[in-house]
């Protein structure tokens, strides 16, 4: 662990009772980071953050979160430098948006209570909505306000639970866009999240848990893990022997053919390969369609390990 | 410890708040049922025939007298009820739990919004009471009510039967899962001090300042002593994941 290290984790486990909520887990987070944990339901997502966020204890393992040793003496320090946005915005409904901020100012005793509330408000753009009844905000409102909260006191790593859980498009991408905002102003960020777009998109560096950590890394080591690259070439018909177009390139380690003029190349390079590739298709009298490398998105990185581990449950 | 005005101010507030929006506790808890027991008392009160004997005239003022106490009995333990399980229910207590709260600062910010307006009930409902004998009632009704014993009783055992009413209905509030259980399981858990408070007020025990001090600095005992049973309850994993 450095000094730029906001979340370390050894080999933590909880148990509860004989249920494995999550078992050794390890990795870190740096300061300034978006790390997106990812997993199935009932992976131990929540359950880790709550171990971090010291509502929950764990059974075994070590931890420090924002510099701090994770132990029960240290859970009011560790809970004055943190945030967590639980999955459900817990908002007092009968309560107006600047009322519900001004409790939790109170909670964690800030100095300036109305200066933080405003500038919480104004990061997810809300300010026009203070004296709105919580209750009669839209979904995707709560939400917002939930997140203002959880900025509220500055945080040195905000948690985020599935922050966009049973939000409609328009209102997940205005969410999307908020935690954006935040990663660009040096927020640490630790995002749980099924969705894989999202993770895609805002995470620096994803870990995929199933109650142990399956993969931890950048989304494109991951796919690079996974998956063998591959460039798809489609022509016009089918070529007579493309044994013979494909096997003499270098660079070209196997290919597969698909449907009428669908060929799947494995190869090392793809920009190294596609221009030898189209060389050889031409000269094979073939008529190119298109030569592009094939993408695996970290859903394919994701279900193939969910996948996986199915399948070892039923062995 | 450190325990912070700041964080016990958050939690009076917005209880108090939430409770001014709500329409059951201002209609039901703060208007009717006040209204009811301050009505059932005078009506008691404006037939009692003054030609009574001195011991059934006390005993008739003395079922007056002990509605006055149902208050701070049944109200604290009707928004206590509410102040752990219903946070839960609302999904409003995970994110309490993560800010640096103690749950001292968190029992005595929900105690004191549940005293507070008990108090300010009761008393006035007391008064109304007290105004509406000095003005209406019979002379020999009048000085029965006006007695010092009767006085002292209801002024010392109003904050101290609504005391132990919030405790026990903060510590079931935090055991089980249904506000409704809550609210029945501690409104009858609520009722056994008034039994002793009962016999004083109908001169089965007699009420001599002594007694009335004495019970007073038993039931302050047993109401500081409940506080602390309570705050050892306050478990942070168990009320989040809401295991037992």
């Amino acid at each position: 662990m450095t000094e730029s290290t906001a979340v370390a984790v050894e080999h933590l486990s909880k148990h509860f009772g004989s249920r494995v909520a999550f078992d050794d887990v390890s990795f870190e987070v740096g300061y300034g980071e978006v790390f997106g944990f990812l997993g199935p339901n009932g992976a131990g997502k929540t359950t880790t953050v709550r171990t971090l966020g010291t509502l929950i204890a764990p059974t075994t393992g070590s931890a420090t979160v924002a510099g701090i040793p994770l132990t029960a003496a240290n859970g009011p320090a560790i809970r004055t430098r943190i945030s967590i946005m639980p999955e459900s915005p817990g908002l007092y409904l009968r309560l107006t948006v600047a009322e519900n901020l001004e409790c939790f100012a109170g909670l964690y005793g800030l100095s300036e209570p109305r200066d933080r509330i405003r500038r919480a408000l104004e990061a997810v753009n809300l300010v026009d909505r203070a004296g709105d009844a919580c209750g009669s905000l839209s979904k995707g409102l709560r939400q917002r306000v939930a997140l203002a909260r959880a900025v509220l006191n500055d945080p040195a790593v905000l948690f985020l639970d599935e922050p966009t859980s049973g939000l409609d498009p328009v209102a997940a991408r205005e969410v999307h866009d908020l935690i954006a905002s935040l990663r660009e102003r040096g927020v640490t960020i630790f995002l749980t999240t099924h969705r894989l777009d999202e993770a895609e998109r805002l995470c620096h560096r994803v870990a995929i848990l199933n109650t142990t950590l399956r993969l931890i890394g950048r989304p494109a080591e991951l796919r690079a893990q996974l998956f063998n690259r591959k460039l798809q070439v489609r022509t016009r018909a089918a070529i007579e022997d493309p044994s013979q177009v494909f096997a003499g390139l270098t660079g070209v380690r196997g290919w597969e053919a698909g449907p009428s003029g669908s060929y799947a190349l494995t190869v090392a390079d793809p920009d190294a390969a596609a221009p030898d590739v189209a060389r050889a298709l031409v000269h094979a009298g073939a008529d190119i369609l298109s030569i592009a490398e094939s993408r695996h998105t970290l859903e394919d990185v994701y279900l193939e390990l969910i996948d996986e581990d199915v399948e070892a449950r039923r062995r | 410890m450190n325990i912070r005005w700041v964080r016990i101010n958050a939690i009076f507030r917005k209880e108090l708040r939430d409770y001014r929006r709500n329409r059951f506790i201002t209609v039901f808890t703060m208007a009717a049922l006040p209204l009811i027991f301050v009505t059932l008392p005078m009506i008691q009160l404006f037939t009692i025939n003054a030609s009574l004997s001195n011991a059934r005239l006390d005993t008739r003022i003395g079922l007056s007298l002990l509605y006055m106490l149902i208050i701070p009995t049944i109200i604290p333990s009707t928004l206590a009820a509410y102040s752990v399980v219903g946070e839960r229910e609302q999904a409003t207590l995970e994110p309490v739990l993560i800010t640096p709260i103690h749950p001292q600062e968190f029992l005595i910010g929900k105690a004191l919004a549940a005293l507070v307006p008990t108090l300010v009930v009761a008393y006035t409902v007391f008064g109304v009471f007290l105004a509406g004998a000095a003005i209406f009632a019979q002379p020999a009704v009048v000085s029965a009510v006006f007695n010092p014993g009767h006085l002292l009783i209801q002024l010392l055992f109003t904050p101290l039967l609504a005391g132990w009413s919030i405790w026990v209905g903060i510590a079931v509030s935090a055991r089980v899962s249904d506000v409704r259980a809550a609210q029945q399981l501690g409104t009858l858990a609520s009722l056994p001090p008034l039994a002793v408070v009962a016999l004083v007020t109908f001169n089965v025990i007699n009420p001599t300042p002594a007694l009335a001090f004495g019970l007073a600095a038993a039931l302050l005992a047993i109401d500081t002593l409940a506080w602390r049973v309570v705050a050892t309850m306050f478990n942070r994993e168990r009320l989040v994941t809401g295991r037992k």
